[in-house]
């Protein structure tokens, strides 16, 4: 397999063909479409940022692209190869190279184990080398994320949030995967600490080549670390480009909604004075508005919108979107430049 | 701990030309642990004009939550003391009788918090959450209480409120939700509202329009507003003024837009550049380093010092908030000297191209 991929450095590391995945309510009466065909490729060594708002099945993705949730219909292809079709022992070998990173640290590590059982769990189940040989590479991925030795024999109460997330980031370095999907990993930091985690994510994929799918609400995180993004909405990508572009040229009214709707902390003069506030919530993924899902908080919807769902096309190079009207530059307001 | 100094406090007086609303001078908090007492906050002070709307900023344990609830004296079992004034309008509510705090508590001083649901009871409909509060602090016949609750769902942006007011919380979104705790907590018309991150649990597009509704209200009906939070964007959007907590102290008092383009305080200025809004993208995140100094191991001294870039011999000694002029003021004696970079000045970062795009 690592000899085919390293042929294939054109292949994209990960590909989404028309992605679906559904799950049932609890009493089995409906349906919710948490992910409703979502195409897209992840290019080896970016940083991909998902960004959405809750409920909008950005997580529901990141699990889908590390086989934590099987699609319900739709391809996921990992290097060209589906690992639906592989067999049990080939799929535990293939899913090590593809990681996910959660939220919250405190939830993702066991209190009752030493930070270096933790960290040593993967490698013993993945039978690596010897003991010894498990041990060396532990402590060398503890390292490369920034904790002194004497970490090693600490519980997680001992830790701060900040250094419990990078044990954590240090357990799925272990098996030195291709991919780490990254759910909100700086959510629940503290604003200090945020920058040196990101920082550190940064330095891991210079120094190892890593690719990342960077899910996150928050729009300052994603358009600071990522290459392209992504914008979901209520199951759906809405727009996908460079994040300059979609950050400082958006196409979509809900991107631009969501850019305007960011509280700054930018003095009253840089800050702009016409903001745009979306009326109501999210609706119901069990039954999405038909046409266009955005339409029934859209400032500029049409009948049209109602009618036809949009047609995901490529608007500009490498950016897409979604909408009727995107195409009318002077229907839709632009909105000023990001500053600074 | 004795009280801030008398000096201090007339100058504040002069500056607004008016009596505050609310004055805290010298509030210290304790708790009792297995490990003995806790300082967790110290020698804050601060004043909220009528009307004023000011936000409390800081990180996680820095003390901003407790210093609002001790305000309405809603402090948790292990509390072990209180030190200094809560002067709000004449009264001090440190030390006035419990009949007194409940007068005031939830009538003239209101408080919303982060997550809606654990604050509104599940087993009655958000009308009678509502209406209780001014069936309790007022003589009002079940008719009016519920015509006023009509009144106030309407004016916080609930649509179609006759059909609202008898749901249940659960049938709810968290927006509205959040929408039904600003109307209960608005509902006897109170002079001061504390919101204790307010917008932290719901998504960006609900959290701009809460916001909205937020600084709409303090405006149309003159109520002050003191917003706990640790986004400081949120605090650029809706307040004047920004006080900054650090450790368990307030560090740091200004206008919002002399402490965005000028922060005087190591600490403000360090956050201000640590976020990635106002960084280069795909550049390193200037961060502050190191962490939070523990409850139970306060250093002696300015209690930033260890993480500052600043820090100098003379940080050894006791920090006061001091008077940094135009009304501002700040916990750093090298105040004047330092020049320190805010919000419009992001700073040079040579090592940008090495971690930019490969």
């Amino acid at each position: 397999m690592t000899a085919a991929s390293a042929e294939q450095r054109d292949e994209p590391i990960v590909s989404v063909r028309d992605l679906q995945v559904r799950f049932q309510t609890s009493d089995r009466r409906a349906t919710v479409k948490a992910v409703d065909g979502v195409n897209f490729d992840v290019r080896r060594g970016e940083t991909f940022g998902i960004i959405g708002e809750s409920g909008s099945g950005k997580t529901t993705i990141g699990r889908a692209l590390v086989f934590l949730l099987n699609p319900s219909a739709g391809a996921i292809l990992h290097d060209g190869i589906d690992p639906m079709a592989l067999s049990r022992r080939e799929f535990q070998n293939h899913r090590r190279d593809y990681q996910i990173i959660f939220q919250d640290p405190n939830a993702a590590l066991n209190p009752r184990m030493t930070i270096l059982a933790s960290v040593l769990e993967p490698l013993e189940l993945a039978g690596v080398g010897s003991r010894i040989e498990r041990e060396r590479q532990a402590r060398e991925a503890l390292e490369r994320v920034g904790l002194p030795q004497e970490f090693g024999e600490r519980y997680p109460h001992q830790l701060s949030g900040g250094q419990k997330q990078r044990v954590v980031i240090a357990r799925a370095l272990t098996l030195k995967p291709k991919l780490i999907v990254c759910d909100e990993v700086v959510a629940a930091l503290d604003m200090s600490i945020r920058g040196d985690v990101l920082n550190l994510f940064a330095d891991l994929q210079r120094d190892l080549g890593l690719t990342y799918v960077f899910i996150t609400h928050d729009l300052a995180v994603v358009s600071h670390i990522s290459e392209r993004v992504a914008v979901m909405y209520l199951g759906q990508f809405v727009e996908l480009g460079p994040t300059e572009e979609v950050a400082e040229r958006p196409l979509h009214p809900y991107t631009i909604a969501l850019l305007s709707a960011e509280p700054r902390p930018l003095p009253s003069s840089m800050r702009q004075e016409s903001r745009i506030v979306l009326q109501g919530e999210v609706p119901s993924p069990i039954d999405p508005p038909a046409g266009c899902r955005f339409r029934t908080r859209c400032p500029h919807a049409q009948p049209l919108c109602t009618e036809r769902v949009p047609e995901w096309r490529e608007l500009k190079p490498d950016h897409w979107v979604a909408c009727h009207f995107a195409d009318r530059p002077n229907y839709l307001p632009n909105v000023p430049e990001r500053t600074p | 701990m004795a009280a801030g100094p008398p000096a201090q406090r007339r100058t504040e007086v002069a500056r607004d030309g008016a009596q505050p609303l609310l004055s805290v001078r010298g509030l210290g908090i304790r708790f009792k642990t297995t490990q003995g007492i806790w300082q967790a906050t110290r020698r804050i002070d601060f004043d909220i004009a009528p009307g004023e709307r000011v936000g409390i900023v800081g990180e996680s344990g820095c003390g901003k939550t407790i210093t609002g609830l001790s305000i309405l004296r809603l402090l948790p079992g292990n509390f072990a003391g209180l030190d200094g004034k809560i002067l709000f309008d004449g009264t001090d509510l440190a030390s006035c009788s419990a009949r007194q705090m409940r007068a005031i508590r939830g009538k003239r001083i209101a408080m919303i918090f982060q997550e809606p649901m654990s604050a509104l009871d599940p087993v009655f409909t958000v009308g009678h959450q509502i209406a209780e509060t001014l069936r309790v602090h007022t003589d009002v016949s079940y008719e009016e209480a519920r015509a006023k609750t009509l009144e106030m769902l309407r004016r916080v942006g609930i649509a179609s409120p006759e059909r609202r007011i008898d749901d249940y919380p659960h049938q709810l979104s968290g927006g509205m939700r959040q929408r039904v705790m600003i109307a209960a907590s608005l509902i006897c018309g109170p002079q001061l509202l504390i919101a204790d991150e307010p917008t932290t649990a719901l998504d960006v597009t609900v959290q701009a329009q809460i916001l909205e509704l937020l600084r709409d209200i303090s405006e149309t009906s003159k109520t002050a507003l003191m917003l706990i939070t640790h986004d400081l964007g949120v605090v650029a959007e809706t307040c004047t003024r920004m006080i900054t907590m650090y450790a368990g102290e307030v560090i740091e008092d200004a206008t919002v837009d002399e402490a965005l383009v000028r922060p005087l305080h190591p600490y403000t200025s360090g956050l201000l550049r640590s976020l990635p809004h106002l960084s280069p993208r795909h550049g390193r995140l200037p961060s502050i380093p190191g962490r939070v100094p523990s409850i139970a191991e306060m250093p002696a001294g300015c209690r930033f010092r260890a993480r500052c870039a600043h820090a100098a011999e003379g940080c050894e000694a006791e920090q006061k908030l001091q008077d940094a002029g135009g009304g501002r003021k700040v916990r750093c004696w090298r105040f004047a000297e330092l020049n320190l970079p805010g919000a419009l000045h992001p700073p040079e970062t040579p090592t940008a191209a090495k971690v930019a795009t490969q």
